[in-house]
Protein backbone atom coordinates (compact mmCIF):
# COMPACT_ATOMS: atom_id res chain seq x y z
CA UNK A 1 0.00 0.00 0.00
CA UNK A 2 1.62 3.37 -1.53
CA UNK A 3 1.81 5.84 1.50
CA UNK A 4 1.35 9.44 1.34
CA UNK A 5 3.17 12.35 1.92
CA UNK A 6 1.07 14.74 3.57
CA UNK A 7 1.92 18.63 4.93
CA UNK A 8 -0.59 19.67 7.74
CA UNK A 9 -0.48 22.88 10.00
CA UNK A 10 -0.86 21.89 13.56
CA UNK A 11 -1.56 24.83 15.63
CA UNK A 12 0.23 26.96 13.30
CA UNK A 13 3.38 25.20 12.29
CA UNK A 14 4.12 23.17 9.62
CA UNK A 15 4.50 19.59 9.91
CA UNK A 16 5.21 17.03 7.13
CA UNK A 17 4.80 13.35 7.51
CA UNK A 18 4.58 10.04 5.61
CA UNK A 19 1.45 8.69 6.10
CA UNK A 20 -0.26 5.14 5.53
CA UNK A 21 -3.68 5.59 3.47
CA UNK A 22 -5.65 4.26 6.49
CA UNK A 23 -3.74 6.52 9.43
CA UNK A 24 -6.52 8.41 11.23
CA UNK A 25 -6.00 12.14 12.20
CA UNK A 26 -6.27 11.29 16.05
CA UNK A 27 -3.07 8.82 15.45
CA UNK A 28 -1.15 11.47 14.08
CA UNK A 29 -1.49 13.76 16.19
CA UNK A 30 -0.88 11.68 19.45
CA UNK A 31 1.45 9.19 18.19
CA UNK A 32 3.50 10.57 14.99
CA UNK A 33 3.23 14.47 16.50
CA UNK A 34 3.08 13.39 20.24
CA UNK A 35 0.04 16.08 20.77
CA UNK A 36 -1.80 13.85 23.62
CA UNK A 37 -4.16 16.36 24.43
CA UNK A 38 -6.58 14.96 22.41
CA UNK A 39 -8.19 11.49 23.87
CA UNK A 40 -9.33 8.65 22.22
CA UNK A 41 -12.79 7.69 23.95
CA UNK A 42 -15.11 5.43 22.00
CA UNK A 43 -12.87 5.41 19.09
CA UNK A 44 -16.22 5.29 17.44
CA UNK A 45 -17.52 8.59 16.33
CA UNK A 46 -20.18 8.73 19.24
CA UNK A 47 -18.00 10.64 22.78
CA UNK A 48 -16.05 13.55 20.82
CA UNK A 49 -13.09 13.36 23.39
CA UNK A 50 -10.79 13.30 19.71
CA UNK A 51 -12.59 16.62 18.77
CA UNK A 52 -10.97 19.11 16.98
CA UNK A 53 -10.97 21.76 14.53
CA UNK A 54 -10.02 21.46 11.00
CA UNK A 55 -9.91 24.27 8.72
CA UNK A 56 -12.70 26.18 11.41
CA UNK A 57 -14.63 23.21 12.39
CA UNK A 58 -14.94 21.18 14.76
CA UNK A 59 -14.70 17.18 14.08
CA UNK A 60 -13.91 13.79 15.57
CA UNK A 61 -10.19 13.00 14.39
CA UNK A 62 -10.85 9.48 14.86
CA UNK A 63 -13.59 9.66 11.77
CA UNK A 64 -11.14 11.96 9.62
CA UNK A 65 -8.14 10.45 7.90
CA UNK A 66 -5.02 12.16 8.38
CA UNK A 67 -4.51 12.54 4.59
CA UNK A 68 -7.30 14.06 4.79
CA UNK A 69 -6.20 16.72 6.31
CA UNK A 70 -3.41 17.13 4.05
CA UNK A 71 -3.06 20.78 3.16
CA UNK A 72 -5.60 21.73 5.63
CA UNK A 73 -5.35 23.55 9.16
CA UNK A 74 -5.50 21.35 12.37
CA UNK A 75 -5.77 22.82 15.82
CA UNK A 76 -6.23 21.08 19.19
CA UNK A 77 -6.02 21.55 22.45
CA UNK A 78 -2.32 22.45 22.84
CA UNK A 79 -3.26 25.29 20.67
CA UNK A 80 -5.49 27.30 23.26
CA UNK A 81 -2.88 27.95 25.30
CA UNK A 82 -0.68 31.17 24.29
CA UNK A 83 2.27 32.24 26.21
CA UNK A 84 1.87 30.85 29.13
CA UNK A 85 -1.64 32.73 29.38
CA UNK A 86 -4.93 30.31 29.70
CA UNK A 87 -7.74 30.99 26.79
CA UNK A 88 -10.43 32.50 28.67
CA UNK A 89 -12.05 28.87 27.60
CA UNK A 90 -9.37 26.95 29.86
CA UNK A 91 -10.04 29.58 32.43
CA UNK A 92 -13.38 29.00 32.23
CA UNK A 93 -13.24 25.14 32.84
CA UNK A 94 -10.65 25.80 35.64
CA UNK A 95 -12.85 28.34 37.44
CA UNK A 96 -16.78 26.78 36.80
CA UNK A 97 -15.55 23.43 37.45
CA UNK A 98 -15.90 21.93 33.94
CA UNK A 99 -14.54 18.64 34.72
CA UNK A 100 -13.83 15.78 37.17
CA UNK A 101 -11.91 13.37 35.72
CA UNK A 102 -10.84 14.96 32.67
CA UNK A 103 -10.97 12.83 29.89
CA UNK A 104 -13.72 14.81 27.53
CA UNK A 105 -12.32 18.09 28.34
CA UNK A 106 -9.84 18.56 25.36
CA UNK A 107 -12.91 17.80 22.92
CA UNK A 108 -15.53 20.16 25.22
CA UNK A 109 -13.35 22.83 24.71
CA UNK A 110 -12.80 22.44 21.30
CA UNK A 111 -16.08 22.16 20.16
CA UNK A 112 -16.85 25.45 22.60
CA UNK A 113 -13.76 27.29 21.04
CA UNK A 114 -15.67 26.73 17.40
CA UNK A 115 -18.68 27.45 18.90
CA UNK A 116 -17.58 30.71 20.52
CA UNK A 117 -16.02 31.66 17.08
CA UNK A 118 -19.26 31.84 15.47
CA UNK A 119 -21.73 32.53 18.00
CA UNK A 120 -19.87 34.72 20.66
CA UNK A 121 -22.69 34.86 22.82
CA UNK A 122 -24.60 31.91 22.42
CA UNK A 123 -27.96 31.13 24.58
CA UNK A 124 -27.66 28.03 26.91
CA UNK A 125 -29.83 26.47 24.54
CA UNK A 126 -27.28 27.28 21.87
CA UNK A 127 -24.13 26.01 23.69
CA UNK A 128 -25.98 22.55 24.73
CA UNK A 129 -26.50 22.19 21.58
CA UNK A 130 -23.39 22.34 20.34
CA UNK A 131 -21.59 20.02 22.56
CA UNK A 132 -24.16 17.49 22.15
CA UNK A 133 -21.78 15.72 20.24
CA UNK A 134 -19.36 15.43 23.09
CA UNK A 135 -20.08 13.30 26.20
CA UNK A 136 -19.20 13.83 29.63
CA UNK A 137 -20.05 10.80 31.79
CA UNK A 138 -19.13 12.63 35.05
CA UNK A 139 -22.41 13.79 33.87
CA UNK A 140 -20.42 17.63 34.48
CA UNK A 141 -22.89 19.18 31.87
CA UNK A 142 -24.42 22.02 34.41
CA UNK A 143 -20.79 23.46 35.08
CA UNK A 144 -19.17 22.45 31.37
CA UNK A 145 -22.12 25.01 30.27
CA UNK A 146 -21.09 27.56 32.69
CA UNK A 147 -17.91 27.30 31.50
CA UNK A 148 -18.51 28.25 28.47
CA UNK A 149 -20.47 31.13 29.63
CA UNK A 150 -17.58 32.23 31.68
CA UNK A 151 -15.68 31.88 28.27
CA UNK A 152 -17.89 33.97 26.43
CA UNK A 153 -18.56 37.02 29.27
CA UNK A 154 -14.88 36.69 29.04
CA UNK A 155 -15.01 37.45 25.19
CA UNK A 156 -13.40 34.59 24.01
CA UNK B 1 -9.32 0.72 16.00
CA UNK B 2 -7.68 0.86 12.58
CA UNK B 3 -9.40 0.16 9.30
CA UNK B 4 -7.48 -2.72 6.97
CA UNK B 5 -5.28 -1.45 4.42
CA UNK B 6 -6.53 0.20 1.48
CA UNK B 7 -5.42 2.52 -1.07
CA UNK B 8 -6.26 6.42 -0.85
CA UNK B 9 -6.85 8.54 -3.83
CA UNK B 10 -7.79 12.25 -3.85
CA UNK B 11 -10.07 12.97 -7.11
CA UNK B 12 -9.31 16.30 -8.36
CA UNK B 13 -12.31 16.18 -10.97
CA UNK B 14 -15.35 14.73 -11.35
CA UNK B 15 -14.00 12.61 -14.36
CA UNK B 16 -10.70 11.69 -12.55
CA UNK B 17 -13.10 10.23 -10.01
CA UNK B 18 -15.08 8.29 -12.28
CA UNK B 19 -11.44 7.03 -13.94
CA UNK B 20 -10.43 5.62 -11.06
CA UNK B 21 -13.94 3.98 -10.29
CA UNK B 22 -13.59 2.60 -13.39
CA UNK B 23 -10.00 1.25 -12.47
CA UNK B 24 -11.00 -0.41 -8.91
CA UNK B 25 -14.64 -1.86 -9.62
CA UNK B 26 -15.79 -3.11 -7.02
CA UNK B 27 -12.94 -2.73 -4.77
CA UNK B 28 -13.65 0.49 -4.67
CA UNK B 29 -16.02 3.11 -2.04
CA UNK B 30 -16.13 6.85 -3.07
CA UNK B 31 -15.24 8.91 0.34
CA UNK B 32 -16.85 11.94 0.75
CA UNK B 33 -17.76 12.85 4.45
CA UNK B 34 -16.49 9.34 5.54
CA UNK B 35 -19.12 9.44 8.71
CA UNK B 36 -20.18 6.62 8.06
CA UNK B 37 -17.48 4.75 5.88
CA UNK B 38 -14.68 4.92 7.82
CA UNK B 39 -16.48 3.87 11.58
CA UNK B 40 -17.34 0.80 9.10
CA UNK B 41 -14.16 0.45 7.75
CA UNK B 42 -12.80 0.27 11.18
CA UNK B 43 -15.43 -1.88 12.65
CA UNK B 44 -14.45 -3.84 10.30
CA UNK B 45 -17.96 -4.23 8.97
CA UNK B 46 -16.90 -3.81 5.52
CA UNK B 47 -13.51 -3.49 3.33
CA UNK B 48 -12.55 -1.63 0.68
CA UNK B 49 -9.23 -1.33 -1.55
CA UNK B 50 -9.36 2.08 -2.43
CA UNK B 51 -10.96 4.80 -1.40
CA UNK B 52 -11.67 7.10 -4.14
CA UNK B 53 -12.02 11.02 -1.96
CA UNK B 54 -14.76 13.17 -4.15
CA UNK B 55 -14.27 15.69 -0.96
CA UNK B 56 -11.70 17.68 -2.98
CA UNK B 57 -13.50 18.22 -6.41
CA UNK B 58 -14.71 21.81 -7.01
CA UNK B 59 -18.34 22.13 -7.59
CA UNK B 60 -19.80 18.93 -5.91
CA UNK B 61 -20.82 21.52 -2.86
CA UNK B 62 -24.06 23.99 -3.37
CA UNK B 63 -27.60 24.81 -2.16
CA UNK B 64 -29.55 26.76 -5.40
CA UNK B 65 -33.26 26.53 -6.56
CA UNK B 66 -32.86 26.19 -10.18
CA UNK B 67 -35.16 25.08 -13.08
CA UNK B 68 -38.23 24.29 -10.40
CA UNK B 69 -35.87 22.42 -8.56
CA UNK B 70 -33.94 22.74 -4.89
CA UNK B 71 -30.18 21.86 -6.38
CA UNK B 72 -28.66 20.07 -3.49
CA UNK B 73 -24.87 19.73 -4.69
CA UNK B 74 -24.29 15.89 -3.02
CA UNK B 75 -21.08 16.53 -1.37
CA UNK B 76 -22.82 19.34 0.38
CA UNK B 77 -22.03 19.06 4.35
CA UNK B 78 -25.02 18.35 6.47
CA UNK B 79 -23.66 21.76 8.58
CA UNK B 80 -24.31 23.77 5.27
CA UNK B 81 -27.70 22.57 4.75
CA UNK B 82 -28.45 23.58 8.31
CA UNK B 83 -27.57 27.08 8.04
CA UNK B 84 -29.29 27.67 4.54
CA UNK B 85 -31.43 30.04 4.29
CA UNK B 86 -33.58 28.69 1.73
CA UNK B 87 -33.93 25.72 3.55
CA UNK B 88 -35.18 27.42 6.40
CA UNK B 89 -37.62 29.33 4.92
CA UNK B 90 -39.14 27.23 2.42
CA UNK B 91 -38.22 23.15 2.80
CA UNK B 92 -38.92 23.10 6.62
CA UNK B 93 -38.43 19.45 6.70
CA UNK B 94 -35.16 19.42 5.25
CA UNK B 95 -34.40 21.48 8.41
CA UNK B 96 -36.13 19.33 10.67
CA UNK B 97 -34.12 16.56 8.74
CA UNK B 98 -31.06 17.93 8.99
CA UNK B 99 -30.69 19.17 12.81
CA UNK B 100 -31.43 15.43 13.89
CA UNK B 101 -28.72 13.82 11.51
CA UNK B 102 -26.11 12.13 13.90
CA UNK B 103 -24.78 15.12 16.29
CA UNK B 104 -23.12 19.17 14.96
CA UNK B 105 -19.74 17.96 14.66
CA UNK B 106 -20.75 14.45 12.60
CA UNK B 107 -22.82 17.22 10.03
CA UNK B 108 -19.79 19.39 10.01
CA UNK B 109 -18.11 16.59 7.64
CA UNK B 110 -21.15 14.04 6.66
CA UNK B 111 -22.63 14.75 3.38
CA UNK B 112 -26.29 14.50 2.14
CA UNK B 113 -25.11 12.56 -0.94
CA UNK B 114 -23.61 9.89 1.25
CA UNK B 115 -26.83 10.15 3.72
CA UNK B 116 -28.83 9.09 0.57
CA UNK B 117 -25.51 6.95 -1.23
CA UNK B 118 -25.22 4.77 1.73
CA UNK B 119 -28.07 2.84 1.48
CA UNK B 120 -28.88 2.58 5.39
CA UNK B 121 -32.47 2.32 6.13
CA UNK B 122 -31.59 4.03 9.72
CA UNK B 123 -29.96 7.11 8.02
CA UNK B 124 -33.08 9.94 7.76
CA UNK B 125 -32.78 11.72 4.76
CA UNK B 126 -34.42 8.86 2.38
CA UNK B 127 -37.55 9.25 4.35
CA UNK B 128 -37.72 13.11 4.02
CA UNK B 129 -36.49 12.38 0.25
CA UNK B 130 -39.24 9.92 -0.43
CA UNK B 131 -41.91 12.06 0.91
CA UNK B 132 -40.92 15.17 -1.46
CA UNK B 133 -40.28 12.72 -4.30
CA UNK B 134 -37.18 14.07 -4.91
CA UNK B 135 -34.65 12.74 -7.69
CA UNK B 136 -30.96 12.29 -7.40
CA UNK B 137 -28.80 12.51 -10.32
CA UNK B 138 -25.78 9.63 -10.82
CA UNK B 139 -22.89 10.58 -12.91
CA UNK B 140 -20.81 7.48 -14.96
CA UNK B 141 -18.69 7.07 -17.68
CA UNK B 142 -21.57 7.86 -20.08
CA UNK B 143 -22.75 11.27 -18.60
CA UNK B 144 -25.21 11.54 -16.37
CA UNK B 145 -28.69 9.80 -15.42
CA UNK B 146 -31.73 11.09 -13.32
CA UNK B 147 -33.28 8.19 -11.17
CA UNK B 148 -36.32 9.23 -8.82
CA UNK B 149 -36.10 8.69 -5.47
CA UNK B 150 -38.89 5.82 -4.89
CA UNK B 151 -36.56 3.75 -7.26
CA UNK B 152 -33.04 4.38 -5.66
CA UNK B 153 -33.50 1.95 -2.75
CA UNK B 154 -32.78 -1.14 -3.86
CA UNK B 155 -32.49 -3.19 -0.45
CA UNK B 156 -30.35 -3.39 2.93
CA UNK B 157 -27.28 -0.99 1.97
CA UNK B 158 -27.95 -1.41 -1.80
CA UNK B 159 -29.08 1.19 -4.51
CA UNK B 160 -29.48 1.56 -7.87
CA UNK B 161 -25.85 3.51 -8.18
CA UNK B 162 -23.61 1.26 -10.39
CA UNK B 163 -20.18 0.43 -8.86
CA UNK B 164 -18.90 3.09 -11.75
CA UNK B 165 -21.12 5.48 -11.11
CA UNK B 166 -20.74 8.96 -8.23
CA UNK B 167 -24.19 10.35 -7.09
CA UNK B 168 -23.61 13.94 -7.94
CA UNK B 169 -26.71 16.39 -7.21
CA UNK B 170 -30.11 15.86 -5.33
CA UNK B 171 -33.16 17.52 -6.45
CA UNK B 172 -36.18 18.61 -4.99
CA UNK B 173 -38.72 19.87 -6.51
CA UNK B 174 -39.77 23.01 -5.23
CA UNK B 175 -43.58 23.13 -3.61
CA UNK B 176 -46.13 24.87 -4.76
CA UNK B 177 -47.99 27.22 -2.80
CA UNK B 178 -50.03 25.77 -0.04
CA UNK B 179 -47.43 22.81 0.54
CA UNK B 180 -45.46 22.05 4.29
CA UNK B 181 -43.34 19.08 5.10
CA UNK B 182 -42.50 18.18 8.44
CA UNK B 183 -39.61 15.25 9.81
CA UNK B 184 -39.74 13.39 13.16
CA UNK B 185 -37.40 11.22 14.33
CA UNK B 186 -37.79 9.03 17.65
CA UNK B 187 -34.12 8.65 19.11
CA UNK B 188 -33.00 7.31 22.50
CA UNK B 189 -30.52 9.69 22.54
CA UNK B 190 -28.64 12.98 20.59
CA UNK B 191 -26.69 11.48 17.57
CA UNK B 192 -28.60 7.84 17.77
CA UNK B 193 -30.12 6.32 14.66
CA UNK B 194 -33.91 6.09 14.65
CA UNK B 195 -35.65 3.74 16.59
CA UNK B 196 -38.26 5.21 14.10
CA UNK B 197 -38.61 8.19 12.07
CA UNK B 198 -41.29 9.66 9.52
CA UNK B 199 -41.48 12.13 7.14
CA UNK B 200 -44.49 13.86 5.36
CA UNK B 201 -45.02 16.34 2.75
CA UNK B 202 -48.65 17.40 1.83
CA UNK B 203 -49.63 19.90 -0.78
CA UNK B 204 -53.36 21.15 -0.49
CA UNK B 205 -55.81 23.01 -3.08
CA UNK B 206 -57.13 26.17 -3.04
CA UNK B 207 -59.95 24.44 -0.81
CA UNK B 208 -57.88 22.47 1.43
CA UNK B 209 -58.02 18.90 0.24
CA UNK B 210 -55.23 17.63 0.03
CA UNK B 211 -53.40 17.40 -3.75
CA UNK B 212 -50.55 15.56 -3.03
CA UNK B 213 -49.35 13.42 0.26
CA UNK B 214 -45.77 12.09 0.51
CA UNK B 215 -44.83 9.65 3.38
CA UNK B 216 -41.43 8.15 4.45
CA UNK B 217 -40.26 6.15 7.18
CA UNK B 218 -36.77 5.91 8.91
CA UNK B 219 -35.64 2.55 10.31
CA UNK B 220 -38.73 0.35 10.00
CA UNK B 221 -37.70 -1.82 7.61
CA UNK B 222 -34.91 -3.28 5.77
CA UNK B 223 -34.86 -0.52 3.06
CA UNK B 224 -37.07 3.40 3.54
CA UNK B 225 -39.91 2.62 3.01
CA UNK B 226 -42.89 4.97 1.21
CA UNK B 227 -46.38 5.03 2.64
CA UNK B 228 -47.97 4.46 -0.79
CA UNK B 229 -50.89 3.13 0.48
CA UNK B 230 -51.54 6.01 2.77
CA UNK B 231 -50.55 9.00 0.03
CA UNK B 232 -53.27 6.94 -1.52
CA UNK B 233 -55.62 7.79 1.00
CA UNK B 234 -55.13 11.23 1.67
CA UNK B 235 -55.20 12.42 -1.72
CA UNK B 236 -58.43 14.53 -2.58
CA UNK B 237 -59.65 14.39 1.35
CA UNK B 238 -59.41 17.50 3.86
CA UNK B 239 -56.89 16.21 5.76
CA UNK B 240 -58.71 16.45 9.16
CA UNK B 241 -57.82 14.07 12.65
CA UNK B 242 -60.00 11.40 11.08
CA UNK B 243 -58.15 11.27 7.80
CA UNK B 244 -54.78 11.54 9.06
CA UNK B 245 -55.48 8.94 11.88
CA UNK B 246 -56.46 6.71 9.23
CA UNK B 247 -53.39 7.09 6.74
CA UNK B 248 -51.22 7.05 9.58
CA UNK B 249 -52.64 3.28 10.35
CA UNK B 250 -52.33 2.72 6.70
CA UNK B 251 -48.44 4.17 7.46
CA UNK B 252 -47.60 2.09 9.90
CA UNK B 253 -48.80 -1.23 7.97
CA UNK B 254 -45.76 -0.68 5.58
CA UNK B 255 -43.95 -1.01 7.72
CA UNK B 256 -41.64 -4.23 8.15
CA UNK B 257 -39.23 -3.64 11.67
CA UNK B 258 -36.88 -5.70 13.33
CA UNK B 259 -36.91 -6.25 16.95
CA UNK B 260 -33.50 -4.56 18.45
CA UNK B 261 -31.99 -2.97 21.24
CA UNK B 262 -34.21 -0.08 19.97
CA UNK B 263 -37.28 -1.92 20.54
CA UNK B 264 -39.53 -4.29 19.96
CA UNK B 265 -41.47 -5.71 16.36
CA UNK B 266 -45.01 -4.02 17.90
CA UNK B 267 -43.45 -1.32 19.49
CA UNK B 268 -41.90 0.20 16.58
CA UNK B 269 -44.96 -0.70 14.59
CA UNK B 270 -46.93 1.74 16.81
CA UNK B 271 -43.99 4.21 16.53
CA UNK B 272 -44.27 4.57 12.90
CA UNK B 273 -48.14 5.03 13.53
CA UNK B 274 -47.69 7.57 15.97
CA UNK B 275 -44.63 9.18 14.38
CA UNK B 276 -46.54 9.70 11.11
CA UNK B 277 -49.95 11.14 12.46
CA UNK B 278 -47.46 13.73 14.39
CA UNK B 279 -45.64 14.55 10.88
CA UNK B 280 -49.07 14.68 9.12
CA UNK B 281 -50.02 17.19 11.55
CA UNK B 282 -47.36 19.41 11.38
CA UNK B 283 -46.81 19.20 7.57
CA UNK B 284 -50.68 20.50 7.37
CA UNK B 285 -50.20 22.61 9.91
CA UNK B 286 -46.97 24.15 8.08
CA UNK B 287 -49.04 24.33 4.28
CA UNK B 288 -52.05 26.28 6.16
CA UNK B 289 -49.39 28.34 7.82
CA UNK B 290 -50.26 27.73 11.41
CA UNK B 291 -47.13 26.31 11.74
Amino acid sequence: MATHSIKVTVNGTEHTADVESRLLLVHLLRDKLQLTGTHIGCDTTHCGACTVILDGEPVKSCTVLAVQADGRQVMTVEGLEQNGALHPIQEGFTQEHGLQCGFCTPGMMMTSYALLARNPKPSELEIREAISGNLCRCTGYVNIVKSVQYAAAKGA
Amino acid sequence: MIPAPFDYHPASSLGEALTLLERYGDDAKVLAGGQSLLPILKLRLGRAGHLVDISRIAGLDYIKEDGGFLKIGAATREAELERSDVVRKKYPILDDTTAVIADPLVRNRATVGGNLAHGDPGNDHPATMLALGAQVVASGPKGERTIPIDKFFTGLFATALAPNEILTEIRVPTPPARSGGAYIKLERKVGDYATAGAAAQVTLSASGEVERAGIGLTNLGPTPIEAVEAEKYLKGKKPDDAAISEAAKLAAKAATPTADRRGAVDYKREMARVLTARALKLAVQRATGRA
